[in-house]
């Protein structure tokens, strides 16, 4: 059952990852691909039918650690205190930016909240992915299961630690890289004209620096936690999804050459969703990994709500989850084919 | 001021007061779209159909604030509450987890649909997204009081042998009773909220002479909805509301009447400042036995006073319970009076010339965001110095890590975030009522 929850608290934090992260990625890539007004609202109108359900995703993940797991919820949200806040600002910013923009016809108002729009989308991912760094660092559980970090520290994941220290930090970037190639595939899957041609050009020329900065993330997390190698070594499921996202990521380089944009973005899906699964399924069942002592580490096992909490969430969840995936399919449908700027006061 | 507690409670109760704002007007709207838009469909008049546009028009720009503002709220229970979180997340996530699945996915899936998608839809299916939203957010607020009322009156679960609290019975737990009364005093006081505002630009357009059906339509709608919703706030919810304090929270009727002692046939003092050092009420004026008759249905009814109870589990902020208790019960009144007064008036066909009572409904918009809050404050306050009521005391549910400093630091950073925010939203908001109905069918 503990096991059932961490895949289903996984899964719903992958799912966030991908659908949001193309709402990051055409944020970052808009101020660059879209030039004038008029593009700026196609690439506002690709994703504006989405973004609002996608980061539902990231509070219906946060729910379900809630429900199943509110002793790591607890821990993690607290002990990374400030980290979450700037996350929380960022993501406020980036949705008044995508909402408010479009309210008012003036070149002034738009051009902030574009600004605004692109660097909120820009430190998300950075932040997220710094995240995702410090749970397979360690954190320095004390014997109650809490922690506290500042910021930064020593910026070593071998000194004192902070959130941000330099494997942290190139985990951030990496996300970051990542998320603006899968926004740019987004574009050039549901644009056309010139912001199709701009998102083509910066997916080829981002696709070398993922490679590049996978790679190296890869070898910062055998120096930094090398029982995560272990963990993947011993697990089938960690294998098929390893081979999930290298698959992911060569369709994602392969189908974008031969001009087959849905396979090329589905692709870059493959790579972040396989990457997430690969590293959940190593670190099972340790959810927050605690440095130096081991054992302090909060796990499924150790860190579940009682089994009644488990099977009664069983209940409804799957409705819910359905219903979710069902109001996605519905919007992608209604949406289906290249978005177009919506008519001034009738889109965003 | 060392003490991370008062930040984290401060902190809480501001960002939840500023969110609140904007789910209360929401609510009401997406319940009198509804209206609106079935109204269009039935008779094809012009004017619901132009006050349909128009409101979602409104709704869009405050849903996207009360989402944003939200958003911070689900995590700040672990960020500032952590020990509360993981002691209660047993029960309460499942109704936190249930929000998220059930109603915010079809709140935001539908949104973009309702504000932008009316020529893409067709009127009857845009009618099926305004029911969405309606019924999304409707969901969305019964979840939060459940959880509320778990807070409140703490039922359906057990108690495990860590001190953590897990859910026994979901039913239970789900149709608490406090939830079940909590929330329809709640959704009417939400349909006040939009009601007043949708009354109130009514009134403004007919004052200036402007946007003539569509005024109308709003001030129809907008004065028949605000007497429901006020009649149904104070009867039978709000009486509903007031016997469970008394039976299940007798300390927290005490302290929101400021009364000291116990007594038969206890009087509803309308005002009066409670002076806690000195136990006793300054200036007061009263009511004999309305009080004793609220509380247990009767008039010469024993009220027990703030002394037969221990100091320490007296409410923490008594002075303040008091006044949000007054000014929500005072204002609920005049809301009543208010709208009873328009009603008759647009029945006799008359509203629109009268303009005196025109100017009090566009005046009045404000009172029902502060009625509202004020209920809120009287919920939490009243329910202090507990987290969960009689359970877990506040004083024991701070995150054990996160100092003084970090608390101000972010509080701070929500109050400029916030001020912005809110500048934006009635910029945003005026422009939308100068400009009228007629721009929100997308003029170009």
């Amino acid at each position: 059952m503990e096991a059932l929850w961490f895949a289903i608290a996984s899964v719903m934090v992958a799912l966030y990852v991908v659908l949001d992260g193309f709402d990051f990625g055409a944020g970052i890539l808009h101020l660059f691909v879209a030039r004038e007004d008029r593009e700026r609202r196609q690439v506002l109108s690709a994703i504006g039918p989405y973004w609002d359900g996608n980061e539902v995703w990231l509070l219906a993940a946060g729910g379900v650690l809630f429900l199943a797991f509110p002793k790591v919820l607890a821990s993690g949200l607290s002990g990374f205190y400030l980290a979450i806040f700037l996350l929380l600002w960022v993501l406020l910013l980036r949705g008044i930016g995508i909402e408010f923009r479009s309210h008012v016809a003036d070149r002034m108002w738009r051009g902030f909240w574009d600004a605004t729009f692109a660097l909120a989308s820009l430190l998300a991912p950075v932040l997220l992915g710094a995240a995702l760094g410090n749970l397979v660092r360690g954190v320095p559980l004390d014997e109650e299961g809490w922690f506290g970090l500042s910021l930064f520290d020593s910026f070593s994941p071998f000194g004192a630690l902070g959130i941000l220290d330099w494997y942290t930090v190139l985990a951030g970037v990496f996300a970051l890289v990542a998320i603006t190639h899968h926004g740019a595939l987004f574009l050039v899957w549901k644009t056309d004209g010139p912001v199709q041609a701009r998102s083509r050009t910066a997916a080829a020329r981002l696709f070398p620096l993922v490679v590049g900065l996978w790679i190296a993330a890869s070898a910062a997390t055998l120096s930094v936690a090398p029982l995560l190698l272990e963990g993947l070594r011993a697990r089938p499921l960690a294998w098929i999804s390893s081979a999930l996202f290298l698959a992911g990521l060569a369709t994602s380089f392969l189908a974008r050459r031969a001009g087959r944009d849905l396979a090329a973005f589905l692709g870059s899906c493959a790579f972040l969703l396989g990457l997430l699964a690969a590293t959940a399924a190593a670190l099972y069942p340790t959810m927050i990994r605690a440095v130096p002592d081991a054992a302090r580490s909060l796990t499924a096992l150790n860190s579940a709500a009682s089994p009644e909490a488990l099977e009664k969430g069983l209940y409804w969840w799957p409705i819910g989850f359905v219903l979710a995936l069902g109001y996605a399919a519905l919007l992608f449908r209604l949406h289906r084919g290249k978005a177009q700027a919506a008519p001034e006061g009738e889109g965003y | 001021m060392t003490d991370p507690l008062f930040w984290h409670r401060l902190q809480f109760g501001f960002t939840a007061t500023f969110h609140y704002i904007f789910p209360q007007l929401t609510m009401g709207l997406a319940a009198l779209i509804v209206v609106f838009k079935a109204l269009a469909l039935r008779t094809g008049g012009e004017g619901w159909t132009l006050a349909a546009r128009f409101w979602t028009r409104v709704f869009g720009i405050s849903f996207a604030v009360g989402v944003v503002t939200g958003i911070p709220m689900e995590f700040q229970f672990g960020t500032n509450w952590a020990v509360f979180s993981s002691r209660t997340g047993g029960v309460i996530g499942q109704t936190l987890a249930m929000e998220g699945l059930f109603a915010f996915f079809l709140e935001s899936s539908f949104l973009a649909l309702l504000v932008f998608g009316e020529r893409r839809l067709g009127p009857r299916r845009h009618f099926l997204a305004a029911l969405a939203l309606f019924f999304g957010s409707w969901l969305s607020g019964y979840f939060i009081i459940a959880t509320d009322a778990f807070m409140q009156h703490p039922v359906g679960h057990s108690s495990a042998a860590d001190g953590s609290l897990q859910i026994a019975s979901l039913l239970e737990y789900v149709f608490n009773p406090w939830a079940l009364v909590q929330y329809l005093h709640n959704q009417m006081g939400a349909l006040v909220t939009g009601a007043f505002a949708v009354a109130a630009v009514g009134a403004f357009w007919t004052l200036r002479g402007e946007h003539a059906a569509a005024a109308r339509a709003s001030l129809r709608v907008g004065v028949v909805a605000g007497f429901i919703g006020s009649a149904l706030v104070a009867f039978p919810s709000g009486h509903m509301q007031g016997r469970m304090v008394a039976d299940h929270q007798p300390i927290a009727l005490a302290a929101m009447e400021g009364r000291f002692e116990s007594g038969t046939h206890a009087p509803l003092s309308f005002i009066g400042q409670p002076d806690v050092a000195n136990r006793r009420l300054d200036n007061p004026i009263r009511l004999p036995g309305i009080l004793s008759e609220i509380a247990y249905g009767d008039f010469s009814a024993n009220v027990r006073g703030l002394e037969e109870f221990p100091e320490s589990d007296w409410p923490t902020n008594i002075e303040l319970l008091y006044y949000s208790f007054h000014v929500m019960a005072g204002l609920g009144t005049l809301f009543i009076a208010l709208m009873a007064l328009a009603l008759g008036m647009l029945w006799l066909g008359r509203l629109e010339r009268t303009r005196v009572l025109l100017w009090a409904l566009a005046l009045a918009f404000p009172f029902p965001f502060i009625a509202n809050t004020a209920g809120w404050l009287t919920a939490e306050l009243g329910r202090q110095p507990w987290l969960v009521y009689g359970i877990l005391r506040t004083s024991e549910g701070g995150s054990p890590t996160v100092h003084g400093g970090a608390t101000l630091f972010t509080t701070l950073g929500f109050a400029g975030l916030y001020f912005v925010l809110g500048i934006l939203f009635l910029a945003l908001v005026s422009a939308e009522v100068r400009r009228g109905p007629a721009a929100a069918q997308g003029g170009h």
